[in-house]
């Protein structure tokens, strides 16, 4: 069967100012894939490219295994889920839901059929007769869901469709998405800011930076081997750890202020550079004797800084010349400006090249 | 931030009295100073000669007559014919009413494509459209006899009709296309990806969310082409005057006595549509404000 969704060597500019270079991505039938970054990376362009909304510069879009680069997008069997949700303000909930239909020329009772279904589905049905004005953000939400829905595409594409609902409803919808997608089985390109909703709901991430992909992999695979320090910085919270280090004699030196450096064996015989970054993950930082093995090597650290967070504590300290963050449980017994014994385990550490950023091992 | 609970206000409340009637005074006298041309007009239009020519100016009438309007409707004498406005004012609507509807529309599309289809050279564009708002009246008439002559319609009312439609465009544009920027870009991806094309967006989705401006563009135009003068005055001809033109032929024919309650009458005729757009219309306005205040 063919890929829902290949792009070859997509290229988006602006007269001189290149938007995206370079883009390649292929998703299988049902997948969810999110484009992440921050701002400006080019993800919401991405997407506008890939729904025919932008002209692209170069290379080639195919949706369901048919050409689709110069198509129009109501050519391309997709619907689309905006940010400010875009519906239409002077028709009524029903009606917005059954315009795509009503422009194709889908006839009535099929129209009627499909809009009770959809409104079923997303719970809407007392809602049908109102306007998007009368609506909270979270039922609007599902409204421009809804017109998604009843459209059946071949490929859904979400363009930061919580960003404005507050903390609370926003976990909620999320929850809803994934299920969605759980029960349909359909394809989707969502894209968003929030490492949070990209760990939590994509099958399948693509991290973006200043127009270029940076890594493409499953979330656990972003998240335990990033591609570069980009990608460790930016996925995961509290971040990942970046500390600067030196390897001598097949060890990890870290330096510290006033004290000793902290040496740690290499795992695995590693052949590294002198000068590396290495990164740890704050949950991999843990209390002595919480975890055993080659790998976990006992330290102690000065704290600077303690937050309380509820389930954990993150625990700052300083190591490297950076701050370093440990997750610790909520039990820890440190204290602000008092020496705290910790271990760290390298199992899943990352190490970076210091100055192009790039993985090592 | 400093205690706010030990604030005493030192304005008593006999001051706020104070300035606020006096506010109420200064407005009052404003609006009485507005308001007596229109009080002097009226009432002059109701008197008879005799009264006029013996009473006092804002005297109010001692008996009231409306044969004065009754004349400058349908008899009063402009040049060397004598049926009143009447003809004049059928004119002016057969004038304006095409001439706001057209230019109105024009406007909305022009709008809609430059704020919402953006494309190259969309703001060059505009900005011609723009300067063209401020290209005194004067300057183009010369030029617009020659067109006007050139397409054979010199001193006919589809000729003045394309000279208000043609002047109209600037303003028209200007309102719509800064309000379509206003509406979100979404919205005409989201009708795109629904399928909807260039036309059926503007109908089914943008032209029920214009009626504010629709109502502004009306008001305008309205009030522009039925007040019009210079244009009138210039582009027509005997059959095809508008009321103004007329009112001024009326009030400056000096054969016999000089009729100041035909001529107040004739005025205030000459002026009624506008005020009935601004008062049926205004409503409208005001509705369509908080209508169109739904945000997507």
């Amino acid at each position: 069967m063919a890929p829902v969704l290949t792009i070859r060597n997509l290229r988006k500019a602006y007269g001189e100012t290149v938007i995206l270079h370079d883009v390649n991505i292929e998703i299988e039938e049902g997948d969810f894939l999110v484009l992440v970054g921050p701002s400006g990376c080019g993800k919401s362009t991405l997407l506008n490219c890939i729904a025919g909304l932008e002209p692209i510069t170069g290379g080639s879009v195919a949706i369901g295994g048919r050409e689709m680069t110069k198509a129009p997008p109501k050519d391309r069997d997709i619907a689309m889920v905006f940010q400010s949700y875009a519906l239409y303000p002077t028709m009524t909930v029903a009606k917005n839901i059954t315009f795509g239909m009503k422009v194709r020329g889908v006839d009535s009772a099929t129209q009627k059929r499909k809009l009770e279904e959809v409104a079923r589905q997303l719970q809407i049905s007392q809602l049908l007769d109102r306007k998007p004005g009368q609506l909270s953000g979270g039922q609007r939400q599902r409204v421009a869901m809804g017109r998604a829905l009843v459209r059946e595409p071949k490929l859904f594409l979400f363009d930061e469709p919580l960003s404005n609902l507050d903390a609370k409803l926003r976990v909620e919808m999320r929850t809803e998405i994934k299920r969605l997608h759980q029960d349909l089985g359909a394809s989707m390109v969502y894209v968003t800011h929030d490492q949070i909703e990209a760990m939590t709901l994509a099958t399948k991430i693509v991290v973006m930076k200043g127009g270029v992909i940076q890594q493409i992999g499953a979330p656990s695979e972003i998240y335990n081997r990033p591609a570069n320090m980009f990608v460790a910085d930016f996925m995961g919270s509290p971040a990942m750890n970046l500390i600067p280090a030196t390897v001598e004699n097949g060890q990890v030196a870290i330096a510290r202020e006033g004290d000793e450096p902290i040496l740690i064996d290499l795992p695995g015989g590693a052949s590294l550079p002198r000068d590396v970054v290495l990164g740890l993950r704050p949950e991999d930082i843990v209390e002595p004797g919480a975890r055993s093995g080659a790998h976990v090597v006992p330290a102690r650290c000065k704290v600077e800084v303690v937050e309380p967070a509820g389930a954990d504590t993150y625990v700052v300290s300083r190591l490297g010349g950076a701050a370093v963050t440990a997750r610790l449980s909520a039990e820890t017994q440190a204290r602000a400006g008092q020496p705290l014994d910790v271990a760290f385990d390298l199992g899943k550490a990352s190490f970076f090249e210091p100055q192009t950023g790039a993985r090592l091992n | 931030m400093s205690d706010l609970s030990g604030y005493t206000p030192e304005r008593t409340d006999w001051g706020r009295f104070a300035l606020r009637w006096g506010l109420f005074v200064i407005l009052g006298l404003f609006a009485l100073w507005y308001l007596a041309p229109l009080f002097v007009m009226l009432t002059t239009s109701v008197k008879t000669l005799e009264e006029i020519r013996t009473g006092s100016l804002i005297a109010l009438p001692r008996e009231i007559t409306f044969e004065p309007w009754a004349k400058a409707w349908s008899q009063a004498c402009s040049g060397i014919t004598c049926e009143g406005l009447r003809p004049y004012f059928f004119n002016s609507i057969l004038l304006a009413v095409p001439s706001v509807a057209i230019s109105t529309v024009i406007g909305a599309l022009n709008g809609y494509v430059i704020a919402q289809w953006r494309f190259r050279g969309a703001d060059t564009i505009f900005a011609l459209l723009l300067f063209g708002c401020f290209i005194p009246f004067q300057v183009v008439l010369l030029p617009m006899a020659k067109m006007l002559g050139l397409l054979g319609l010199a001193g006919t009312i589809p000729g003045l009709m394309l000279v208000h439609v043609v002047y109209g465009i600037g303003f028209t544009t200007l309102f719509f296309r800064n309000f379509y920027v206003t509406i979100p870009a979404d919205l005409l991806k989201a009708a795109k990806v629904d399928g909807a094309g260039f036309l059926r967006i503007f109908v089914s989705i943008f032209l029920p969310l214009s009626v504010p401006i629709v109502v502004v563009s009306i008001i305008w135009q309205f009030t522009q082409i039925w007040n019009d003068f210079l244009f009138g005055v210039s582009f027509s001809s005997a059959g095809s005057q508008p009321v103004t033109v007329a009112l001024n032929n009326i009030v400056n024919s000096t054969t016999g006595v000089k009729e100041y309650n035909v001529d107040m009458a004739a005025a205030i005729i000459a002026a009624l549509p506008t005020l009935l757009v601004y008062v049926v219309a205004g409503k409208y306005f005001i509705r369509g404000l908080t209508a169109g205040s739904v945000k997507g």
